[in-house]
């Protein structure tokens, strides 16, 4: 488990940060660019030091600035995946890879590059790299020094999207596939949804929230945290079936089966899907002759008090889930806590990238 | 015409002596500052930058006077090398090379600060949190990332150590076959009557061993840039 306290003032912004991790876990450190996120990674890696605070790995205290223990990053064993790869620009990727790696590496070398495909790249020259070869040498070069945790600085941010779609297999293959505690960084809510269990929401420095990702996005106070726009619940499902005729993957969850047009996977595969507000409305009689396939009975826990001219309802449907509705539709249908509502879903507006494996809890 | 005499051959020899030692030895000393110079900032930094930087701009006869007072047998430095190593430095070949040291040093602490100001120190922070300290990170990833300017550095100081004039005639004057280096055998034989012959052959050996130097150090760092990894 990494237990991380520490606080740092800069000339305008100072970090406090208080915040665990389970052994094993992915936990995504989400907020805004400029929220202090590197900056707290940067502390935990030891390449920036804290001016008080606690960090801890299982136990073993990495700083304390208390009892004065402030382990050098190489004494750490904490792996740094930086947002721009940083790849010896001197070493072909062999070199690289081998760089922090001990001399009995010789399984895990062949293991790690067989999970993040790097045989084809192994004599060529970081230089010539993509951005997304190089962001998974830069991974397998991590991974190799053996570290108890994996720092993951954005490591997608300087990739453009298409080649984005190349490497999120292998960061799933590897939530899968490697038990390490794992800490990443992004301002992609999309990316923190289908890679993360946990998320840590970084505001102005501070940890506004943490916990299990489906928690926090059902969160109606966190909505200007974790983006307006995208805002929206997740659900945690499990894959259930595939409707051959009509191409429709079902997903079953607490409160019933959810219909999603053209996802087909594993039996049995655990799927978080995120339903965005504003693909979700509101109805106080079953709708008849509709073209909405997923409605599900629920329960009105709260709506926001906003002056603008929509608002958020957090809806109980056996988990939770949020409607973005207009104020006029609000008030016209008394939208209230408590109310029984019918809550609809369109199948096809449910974005299939947002769809995150949820890894090593179902496999 | 180009016959090389005794004394003319002495000399090249000479220069070439007093050239390599003096690079040899201020090396590791340029690095560290250039090092300090480009990564650390620490009270009085400005001022060793002024010092590092004082023989470029002072006349080389100021140079090798305060070179005379410093390392002069009864000096702070020169009686400390003789009584302690047996050494003396003034008015030997030693000297010479004290003296091309100091007048490339600024030269040398240039070309190296400017490659590691390029280096990208998020590499030597990446190498860190891969477990390599401090000196492991030095001497595999900022050194090799500094290799051009390095180069360069080398290459410069050993062409300013080869025609070093001013300092070397101040202060270990000018005795053949002990400080009578290139330079100052062009300027002896230019003190004799018909000494133009001996002079301007010399001045083509000069030319030559310049030329010879820049070629190699473009070798050298096209080498590095290309070579194959295995």
């Amino acid at each position: 488990m990494l237990s991380v306290q520490l606080e740092k003032g800069y000339p305008q912004f100072a970090i406090r940060a208080d915040f665990d991790a389970d052994a094993g876990s992915i936990s995504a450190l989400f907020g805004r660019s400029g929220a202090g996120k590197t900056s707290i990674v940067d502390m935990i890696a030891g390449l920036t030091r804290p001016d008080a605070g606690k960090i801890e790995i299982d136990g073993e205290v990495l700083f304390d600035a208390a009892a004065g223990i402030d382990l050098p990053p190489e004494k750490r064993r904490v792996g740094y995946v930086f947002q721009n790869a940083r790849l010896f620009p001197h070493m072909n990727v062999r070199r690289n890879l081998l760089y922090g790696a001990s001399a009995a590496a010789g399984a895990d070398f062949r293991q790690i590059a067989h999970l993040l495909d790097l045989q084809p790249l192994m004599n060529r020259s970081p230089v010539k790299l993509s951005g997304g070869e190089q962001q998974r040498v830069a991974i397998g070069r991590a991974l190799l020094s053996r570290p108890r945790l994996l720092l993951m600085d954005e490591p997608l941010a300087g990739i453009d999207v298409q080649r984005r779609n190349e490497i999120l297999p292998f960061l799933d293959r590897l939530r899968d596939e490697v038990d390490l505690t794992i800490l990443y960084v992004s301002h992609e809510i999309e990316e923190v949804i289908r890679l993360a269990d946990n998320m840590i929401l970084v505001s102005d420095g501070t940890v506004a929230a943490s916990g299990a990702v489906e928690d926090i996005m059902s969160r109606l106070d966190l909505k200007p945290l974790t983006g307006r726009y995208e805002s929206g619940a997740v659900l945690a499902t499990t894959y259930e079936a595939y409707d051959t005729e009509f191409g429709l993957g079902h997903l079953a969850f607490d409160g019933g089966t959810l219909r999603v047009a053209g996802l087909e996977m594993d039996h049995g595969a655990p799927v978080r899907a995120h339903i965005r507000a504003r693909d979700v409305s509101l109805a106080l009689t079953r709708p008849a002759d509709s073209s909405i396939l997923n409605v599900f009975n629920g329960r009105i826990v709260e709506v926001t008090d906003e002056p603008g001219p929509q608002v958020d309802v957090l809806v109980d449907i056996g988990a939770p889930i949020i409607a973005r509705v207009t104020r006029k539709s609000a008030h016209d249908l008394a939208l209230k806590p408590d109310q029984p509502v019918f809550t609809l879903i369109k199948a096809v507006a449910i974005d299939k990238r947002s769809l995150g494996g949820q890894g090593r809890t179902g496999r | 015409m180009f016959e090389l005499s005794d004394m003319e051959r002495e000399a090249i020899l000479l220069s070439l002596k007093v050239a390599f030692w003096a690079v040899a030895v201020s090396l590791p000393f340029g690095v560290a500052c250039a090092w300090l110079l480009s990564r650390k900032s620490f009270p009085g930094k400005s001022v060793l930058n002024g010092i590092v930087h004082l023989p470029l701009v002072l006349p080389p006869v100021v140079v090798g006077l305060i070179l005379l007072f410093l390392f002069g047998t009864t000096g702070p430095i020169g009686g400390f090398l003789k009584n302690v190593f047996g050494i003396t430095v003034i008015f030997t070949w030693k000297g010479a090379a004290v003296a091309a040291a100091i007048m490339a040093f600024p030269l040398m602490v240039r070309a190296i600060r400017l490659s590691l100001d390029t280096a990208d120190p998020g590499l030597e922070r990446a190498a860190r949190t891969l477990g390599a300290g401090p000196v492991k990170t030095f001497f595999t990833i900022t050194l090799p990332l500094a290799l051009p300017g390095l180069v360069t550095g080398i290459v410069l100081a050993f062409a300013r150590g080869l025609g070093e004039f001013g300092a070397t005639i101040t202060f270990v004057s000018n005795i053949p076959g002990e400080t009578r280096t290139l330079p100052l055998a062009i300027f002896s034989s230019l003190q004799v009557p018909e000494g133009e012959a001996v002079a301007i052959r010399l001045a083509v050996v000069s030319v030559i061993l310049a030329f010879a130097a820049l070629i190699a150090s473009e070798l050298l760092v096209r080498r590095h840039e290309h070579r194959p990894e295995t």
